[in-house]
């Protein structure tokens, strides 16, 4: 079997096998429509809030995601039962990360959807195509980042809260729970060094283009993806297989 | 084609200053069950991780199936099955599909009915993964390690925690894998298991083999190789020729024996003329565990 063919094969599995765990599969989709709810009710701006919490769900997609089941899978003895088999390691974990990336696709179309029906915003329809590579750059970039985080993390019960106690507070101060103009000064100089606020930006400008503008934001793009790359470099220096004896 | 499936020449391990695997020689011949034998803690693990690619070496020359297992090469992971201690598999797809899904790693796979079959799964094969009993789960395991159709099968302690059906039922399975001519290396530290289905046994204590050969001739190679015992009232009326020998607890004596017609003879003789009441007398053969006890109690002896 070629390369290509063994990768989609391997995408599907992992389909298969996200779809029957109802718990995982519910809070990766509730968890980011719920936060729309809450935040467009509390602030009410729901041109806003749409692309802020599809950057989110992309987020939740594919960092957090990531990082919760590789780690469990390698507390499971998943990996190393992997690795002792013909197959590539990077050939596996690039199917994962497929996998992940296209369910950030399906949750960004659900959340513009729910947006479009319940908020009545105005989807990107001109911007296509650069809403679509944000997604997909953003969607690789912070998969990297969640396999990096699973080198911190010591075993499958800290993986919840490690991953969250992140990426959580970062959401509050980075144009994605909270509009920009109520944050102060500082703490805004803190969300322009991570990722989070940049890719918030990048989907912002692209869901909802100001005039002249054509959706793409290369700049803060381009953040993400020196943070995605110094995050692989990490990963494919301290990522483990197996548990920590 | 080489005869020799694995063979092994001073493979030492350290981890840091802990010297875990101390220059140890192995020959594994093809088609053969080999069981390395071992407490907890001896270099077993060790030992057959390396085999595996799992580990890399500190020294020596490894070489499984022609391959040294330290590169890692995609053509001999293609040629082994691996069964680990406690490794799972994603909880929620079916039996059938987790079998299917490492098959398709594979260039050759064997059919699916085959290993399910080979593993006596049949019952379960639509099961999700995550409501198998243990022991079937361990069946799972070893169809995984089957379902590329190795020519080198490692089982590493295949029976840990079952109860005794399920290790009789796993030992026919094994029996079935060796009846397909794979060649099996075990590592246990159940000594009936080995005695049970292995051609040949090595016995790791601290790193060393501490002996080598099969179950019989481990059990002969021992002089004394029949344990007699039996209770009596005062042991320590006992003839001499007897009593300088046994091991006594309380009232049960046992002796371990080179000549037991004589010392069977010697023992009713003097039972029925001094008029002593001799009861639960029992003759039995030493066991592999017998033979596994002395040597590595030796060991730990020696090392202290």
């Amino acid at each position: 079997m070629n390369d290509v063919a063994q990768l989609f094969r391997q995408v599907r599995y992992n389909n298969k096998a996200f779809w029957r765990n109802p718990a995982s599969a519910f809070f990766t989709f509730a968890f980011p429509i719920m936060f729309l709810v809450i935040f467009n009710g509390i602030f009410g701006q729901s041109q806003f809030f749409v692309p802020a919490i599809a950057a989110f769900s992309i987020i939740t997609a594919c960092y957090t995601n990531i990082a919760i089941t590789v780690v469990f899978l390698r507390e499971q003895g998943v990996l190393k039962r992997v690795r002792g088999t013909p197959i590539s390691s990077v050939s596996y974990l690039v199917g994962r990360i497929i996998h992940s990336v296209l369910m950030a696709y399906l949750l960004v179309a659900i959340v513009s959807v729910f947006g479009a029906v319940f908020y009545k915003v105005d989807l990107p329809t001109h911007t296509m195509v650069p809403f679509l590579v944000t997604i997909a750059v953003a969607g690789a970039s912070f998969c990297s980042m969640g396999l990096a985080m699973t080198a911190l993390v010591p075993n499958e019960d800290a993986a919840p809260p490690i991953v969250n106690a992140l990426i959580i507070p970062l959401a509050f101060v980075s144009d994605i729970f909270v509009p920009t103009d109520q944050i102060p000064g500082w703490l805004e100089k803190v969300a322009d060094f991570f990722p989070l606020k940049h890719i918030a930006v990048a989907m912002g400008t692209a869901f909802n283009p100001p005039p002249g503008s054509s959706g793409w934001e290369p700049g803060h793009l381009l953040i993400v993806v020196i943070w995605g790359v110094a995050a692989l470099l990490l990963s494919i220096k301290f990522f483990r297989w197996e548990p920590r004896r | 084609m080489t005869e020799i499936a694995i063979d092994v020449r001073g493979l030492r391990k350290s981890y840091g200053t802990n010297e875990a695997v101390r220059g140890i020689d192995l020959e594994v011949a093809r088609g053969e069950c080999f069981a390395l034998l071992g407490p907890n803690g001896a270099g077993k693990t060790t030992t057959v991780e390396i085999l595996e690619g799992h580990r890399a070496r500190t020294g020596g020359e490894v070489s499984v199936l022609g391959f040294d297992p330290g590169k890692g090469s995609r053509a001999f992971k293609e040629r082994i099955g691996i069964v680990l201690q406690e490794t799972g598999v994603e909880r929620f797809l079916t039996v059938t599909e987790t079998i299917e899904l490492f098959r398709g790693f594979y260039p050759h796979p064997r059919p699916l009915d085959e290993v399910i079959e080979v593993v006596g799964l049949q019952e379960k094969r639509d099961s999700p993964v995550r409501k198998l009993s243990g022991g079937q789960h361990r069946r799972l395991d070893v169809a995984i390690g089957l379902a590329g159709d190795p020519d080198l099968l490692f089982l590493d302690e295949p029976t840990t925690g079952f109860d005794p059906g399920a290790r009789r039922s796993a030992w026919k399975m094994i029996e079935n894998l060796k009846s397909l001519g794979k060649t099996v290396f075990l590592t246990t530290h159940y000594m009936d298991e080995a005695q049970r289905l292995a051609d040949r046994v090595a016995i790791i204590a601290e790193g060393l083999i501490v002996t080598e050969g099969t179950p019989e001739t481990l059990i002969s190679r021992d002089s004394a190789t029949t344990n007699i015992s039996f209770t009596v009232a005062d042991p320590t009326s006992l003839p001499d020729r007897l009593g300088a020998r046994a091991v006594v607890n309380e009232h049960r004596v046992t002796l371990e024996s080179e000549a037991p017609v004589d010392d069977l003879f010697d023992l009713t003789s003097w039972a029925k003329q001094a008029g002593v009441e001799v009861s639960d007398l029992q003759v039995t053969r030493r066991t592999l565990e017998d033979i596994y006890l002395e040597l590595t109690q030796q060991k730990d002896a020696g090392s202290e």
